[in-house]
């Protein structure tokens, strides 16, 4: 069982009365991308929460490269290489690449008690690894306001990866992008993966997890409506899936004008 | 490959070089925030220089008269300037001077304590109401707008009352004497540089009082304290991990926090920071004058925060420099100044003060949508 890198086993989360996740298992190797779908009010945020250590889980157990963990705290979870990109990213425009890139985790240097944020290390560290993702930042200085949302959707996950993130939890990485911004996320999140991360991508948009997942588990109402790999399951299956049954057919309609019009 | 293509292509195999001469040093200068306050400050110069420029506005004693009126404002106004970035007001600041005065008086005159020791109970008392202040804007999640408004009338009622029960008046006096010998008060009430400008009066290039000793006598404490703290506050907000935090507190909250900063103790230093700035004003005014006032520093926080934001400081937080209060402070104390050797009648000084707000805030409002937006 230890070549999963990361397993959620049997999760549940109650909040009073409320079940807010019912026996959710998910299973990831490393270099795989799975993808969490479900419609809003799924329990697709409680289980982001659960996996960043923001929630405990009050039944079942997270193992980790096959030790059964914990995760009492955020930091908890980040320290065990679970980086978690929220929405919101948790970037200020109004900062520059570099200051962002390091926010609260800034490389420092100098004697003790006069020590100082060491600027220049942390601007060619954040230029060559926004390099890497192919975004030429002209200038590590430039205020982050000045990218682009795809752009900023890499550099927040450029992050995690930088800061020992193995695991990747991406909470709808594509949901504010255009089409352009969108494929260029999705391809910096094939390559994380190939270099050896797990990555779980929450979204609630079929069309940007199917190309890239290997697995997709499908949450509705909490519970988990099971684990499907990409060969056994179309992207019209999994839509119907997430929308429930009795909308089944409305969406075959809706989806044929799609496919129609991207076609 | 078309002319177009193959001139793209040549751009991209030229490197990174080529992408840096774009930005252009004019455009990374136009995105300075003090850049406003620096312009400001020229022009105030320049207009002074022509209106003024015969008329002993830049003697050496009238320089160091406007400078020591625009070091008061300054310190204090950096000190606003750091919390503004950090995404808070603090409108208790002048009657922190005026509390922070008393604190001073009361023990040294009244109940016999050493200045020193007055010196010192008046800075723990800062530190205690800037991090009441604090806690309170963090703890509840109330607009330090609100807060402080109330701290502002709390403060200030606090000390005329607690002055008036012990003294039976409105002003301490009689600290002058207590000056000499102190082992603290020198850093608020010495002027230093004094052998410079003996020298410069025996020389006959500054002017001389009619006993042969020059008019100006050294550079004020205010201004030493005011070219130290705005090195301070620049070298924190560039240089250090803290200065990082402060720009990512005030930039988003929510996602300073999400990366581990500590918003809250952020915010909690930065109140404490504008209090302590209020007392170090407090302390310089209170020395030089020999007495406390329970008036003094009225309306201080309101200048303040317009030197903040003329100095490029955003009201929403996130954005601005120490230095760029600093010349805001400098602006606003030039014009206070020079406004006496013009034509002009001082009452036009508050519709200055307003008039270059007003601008400042346009002017900044244009300066963000470029940073943020330039996309």
């Amino acid at each position: 069982m230890s070549e999963n890198l990361i397993e959620f086993n049997n999760i549940s989360k109650f909040f009073g009365k409320v079940i807010a996740l019912k026996d959710v298992t998910m299973k990831l190797k490393k270099g795989e991308i799975m993808c969490l779908l479900g419609d809003n009010g799924a329990g697709k945020s409680t289980l982001i929460k659960t996996l960043a250590g923001v929630h405990k889980p009050d039944e079942g157990e997270i193992v980790i490269e096959g030790k059964k963990t914990v995760f009492d705290s955020p930091k908890d979870a980040l320290d065990m290489g679970i980086g978690t990109v929220y929405q919101d990213l948790a970037l200020v425009p109004l900062m520059s690449v570099t200051r962002n890139f390091f926010m609260g985790r800034e490389p420092l240097k100098g004697p003790p008690f006069l020590k100082t944020f060491d600027i220049e290390k942390a601007n060619q560290i954040a230029a060559e690894r926004m390099g890497q993702i192919g975004i030429d930042v002209r200038d590590p200085s430039q205020a982050v306001g000045t990218m682009s949302g795809g752009e900023r959707q890499c550099l927040a996950i450029s992050r995690a990866i930088y800061f020992g993130a193995k695991v990747l939890v991406l909470d709808e990485p594509t949901s504010a992008l255009g089409v352009h911004q969108a494929s260029m996320v999705l391809k910096y999140v094939v390559k994380a993966a190939s270099q050896g991360l797990a990555v779980i991508l929450i979204t609630h948009n079929v069309h940007h997890a199917y190309p890239v997942g290997n697995s997709f588990t499908v949450l509705n109402r909490g519970k988990s409506l099971g684990t499907f790999n990409k060969k056994d399951i179309s992207r019209e299956e999994l839509l119907g899936m997430m929308a429930g049954g009795e909308e089944l057919d409305k969406l075959e309609v809706e989806l044929e004008e799609m496919n129609r019009l991207n076609s | 490959m078309s002319d177009k293509a193959k001139s793209i292509a040549s751009k991209k195999t030229s490197g990174q070089d080529e992408r840096l001469k774009e930005v252009s040093k004019l455009r990374l200068l136009l995105n300075r925030p003090e850049l406003g306050a620096v312009g400001g400050a020229i022009l105030v110069f320049i207009f002074f220089g022509i209106v003024a420029g015969d008329t002993g506005m830049f003697s050496a004693y009238g320089t160091l008269n406007f400078l020591d009126v625009s070091a008061n404002l300054g310190i204090i106004a950096i000190a606003a300037a750091m919390l503004m970035i950090g995404g808070e007001f603090d409108l208790s600041i002048g009657s922190m001077i005026g509390f922070a005065g008393i604190c001073i008086a009361i023990p040294a005159i009244y109940w016999g304590w050493p200045l020193w020791v007055s010196i010192i109970f008046a800075f723990a008392m800062a530190v205690l109401v800037g991090y009441f202040n604090g806690i309170l804007v963090v703890r509840t999640g109330l607009p330090s707008f609100i807060v402080t408004l109330a701290m502002l009338f709390i403060l200030r009622g606090a000390t005329l009352a607690i002055t008036r029960l012990i003294t039976g008046r409105t002003q301490v006096p009689g600290l002058r004497v207590l000056i000499e010998n102190d082992p603290i008060a020198w850093m608020f009430a010495t002027d230093t540089f004094k052998w410079l400008f003996t020298w410069l009066g025996s020389m006959n290039l500054i002017a001389l009082r009619t006993d042969g000793t020059p008019l100006a006598t050294g550079i004020p404490p205010s201004v030493i304290w005011f070219i130290a703290a705005t090195l301070f506050a620049t070298w924190i907000l560039m240089k250090t991990r803290y200065g990082n935090w402060i720009f990512a507190s005030g930039g988003d909250k929510n996602g300073a926090t999400n990366v581990g900063v500590p918003v809250g103790r952020v915010k909690i230093s930065l109140f404490i920071g504008t209090a302590v700035a209020a007392t170090i004003f407090a302390t310089i005014q209170v020395l030089d004058a020999g007495s406390a006032d329970t008036m003094r520093g009225n309306l201080k926080e309101l200048e303040a925060i317009a030197a903040a934001v003329v100095g490029g400081c955003l009201l929403t937080g996130g954005y601005g420099s120490a230095i760029g209060a600093a010349f805001g402070a400098l602006i606003f104390g030039t014009v206070s100044m020079g406004i006496f050797y013009t034509d002009v009648d001082t009452d036009w000084f508050k519709v200055f003060l307003g008039a270059m707000m007003l601008i400042a805030v346009v002017f900044n409002n244009y300066i963000r949508k470029r940073v943020t937006e330039s996309k």
